[in-house]
């Protein structure tokens, strides 16, 4: 079932030509209204109207992370501020956050995108989702909370934590759907299965919405296990609308961005040149719907590719790959780039590993990652966890190529995330 | 041939961990009958008899601990020079491998058996079916 089907299956001649249509639009506006892009746009010698075709955009400048923290807070609108009715930011570690202001067309539109992503999983009216992400300056919650109404499901706010209290409120209200981060929904299949609490038989769950953090395939079908549910990705990021910019449809196998409102292109994050379909690069977006902060080739740290081929759903929107990574989070050790996601598909893939674990760094050759062990694998043998230990050394090895130290830790033992989670604890100073 | 069933804990090797597991057990007024310890590096494993089995692993579960409950092969050691040799030289006439011993004595301090972890609990207790020693 579609929520548009029109332009959900769109036909990509004509989805190139509302592409180019909306980015010279967008184009347009923010050449008039924002002197950030006026003044970049020309010291290029570049018009609105030099722009003949979607795959010209490649000659715009990119726009980073640095662009929207220096123009804080109001640099980069295209519109007046008393247009704007909600501001998001993104989750700075340090100093200012990224500022992303929205008009009450960009709330509706990103809405849409949900009420898309929604209704391509399954969901109906008669659904109830609670939302377990952080309501506030985060756009996780509110942004999915908006696009679930749009479709008519019951929204239970609950936000995150309070594992207990999340348990009742599904019992009580019949839950059939969780919007939640990985970190969490490990969590909480763990808490669920501790208690002896059958998820097929006394709760209501069928499926549940990922995102926000990266996760591994593994991970997915972990939770997919623990709880009897189906998981579905979710893509986004704050600074182009939250959750919703891409999303899977029933068949899992890859996220569909919505083309229609992004220009997606996969670039090399060294040279910047525009790689071809179906190599994994930094994936670059350009809004086509955004009124109050549009954002050209804005430059998203976050590593994946284009999936080759045509998707069994009809819909025609290209589909991304899970993220292999951000940029940011990618670490060397030995002098081998290594990103979590790696290390968590080993981890989740290895039997007798539980729902948590930690990366440490503590010097430029040595690698720590603490794991909890599971629970019900446990059988009192001290040479079975001495293989276990073993064997998660030896299969990271493989995946990583560097030979870390492994710690097997007491379950519950590391600090639980509720919201986005810290895997990385890097202790070097360099 | 009696079964005894033993309670094995997870801990990380670091300070505290007994006391915690023991003050669990004692809150609950369970006995211990007799402990060991093996460890490997960062972690290893407390190991209890108990009076009470169920009990205790519900309580430590209860209080978030990673528990086990398993049956171990317990051979009753007699009380003379010589008691655990003619125990050892059955085991080892039936190559059976120790994983993990210890000694545990009975409530009325009367008998004591040597409890013995092995790889196959069932075949090991074929093989010794024959043999003159008496179990738990």
């Amino acid at each position: 079932m579609f929520w548009n089907e029109e332009l959900e299956t769109i036909s990509p001649v004509n989805l190139r030509e509302l592409q180019l249509k909306r980015l010279r639009e967008t184009l347009g506006r923010v050449y008039f209204n924002v002197p950030f892009y006026h003044n970049r746009f020309q010291a290029l010698d570049i018009k609105p109207d030099s722009i003949k075709s979607v795959s010209d955009i490649s000659r715009l400048p990119f726009t980073i992370r640095e662009d929207i923290l220096n123009n804080y807070p109001f640099g980069l609108l295209a519109v007046t501020r008393d247009e704007m009715v909600r501001v998001h930011t993104s989750s700075g570690t340090t100093g200012k956050p990224k500022a992303i202001f929205f008009t009450k067309n960009d709330i509706d539109r990103a809405a849409d995108l949900i009420a898309r992503c929604l209704v391509m999983t399954g969901m109906r009216k008669y659904d109830v989702l609670q939302n377990m992400m952080t309501y506030g300056l985060f756009t996780g919650a509110l942004v999915m909370h908006y696009g679930a109404e749009k479709v008519g499901v019951l929204i239970v706010p609950a936000g995150p934590g309070n594992t207990e209290r999340q348990i009742m409120l599904m019992k009580d209200f019949h839950t059939t759907a969780l919007h939640i981060t990985p970190s969490y929904a490990l969590y909480l299949a763990d808490y669920i299965n501790a208690r002896g609490i059958d998820p097929k038989q006394d709760l209501f769950i069928k499926r549940a919405y990922l995102g926000a953090e990266p996760y591994s395939e593994q991970t997915r079908k972990k939770i997919e296990e623990l709880l009897g549910i189906e998981v579905y990705n979710s893509y986004g990021l704050s600074e182009m609308n939250g959750p919703g910019v891409a999303f899977e449809c029933e068949y899992k196998s890859g996220m569909h961005l919505w083309e229609d409102n992004f220009i997606a292109e996969i670039i090399d994050p060294d040279t910047g040149e525009v790689l071809p379909e179906g190599t994994n690069g930094e994936l670059v977006l350009t809004t086509l719907q955004r009124e109050g902060m549009p954002l050209i080739r804005y430059r998203t740290r976050d590593i994946t590719r284009f999936i080759p081929g045509h998707c069994p759903c009809g819909r025609t929107h290209r589909r991304i790959d899970r993220i292999f990574g951000r940029s940011d989070d990618m670490f060397i050790v030995k002098g081998v780039n290594i990103f979590p996601q790696q290390i968590e598909n080993v981890l989740m893939a290895t039997k007798g590993v539980g729902q948590n674990y930690q990366i440490v760094l503590d010097s430029l050759d040595q690698l720590t990652v603490r794991v909890e062990i599971a629970r019900d694998l446990f059988d009192g043998n001290v040479s079975h966890l001495v293989n276990i230990q073993n064997s998660i050394v030896e299969a990271l090895k493989r995946e990583i190529l560097v030979k870390p130290k492994v710690e097997l830790l007491e379950p519950g033992t590391l600090p639980i995330s509720e919201g986005k989670s810290k895997r990385v604890i890097d202790n070097r100073t360099l | 041939m009696g079964e005894l069933r033993q309670i094995s804990i997870f801990a990380e090797n670091k300070p505290g961990r007994l006391e915690k597991v023991t003050r669990v057990l004692a809150d609950a007024a369970i006995n211990i009958l007799a402990v060991s310890i093996s460890s490997s590096g960062d972690f290893g494993v407390i190991k209890f008899i108990v009076d009470r089995p169920d009990s205790a692993l519900e309580i430590l579960k209860a209080n978030g601990f990673t528990v086990s409950l398993n049956p171990v092969l317990a051979i009753e050691l007699v009380d003379k020079p010589g008691g655990l040799h003619s125990v050892a030289e059955v085991l080892f006439r039936h190559s059976i491998n120790i994983e993990n011993a210890h000694v545990f004595v009975e409530g009325n301090r009367d008998k004591a058996y040597l409890i013995v972890e092995v790889q196959d609990l069932e075949e090991a207790k074929k093989r010794l079916a024959g043999e003159a020693v008496k179990f738990y």
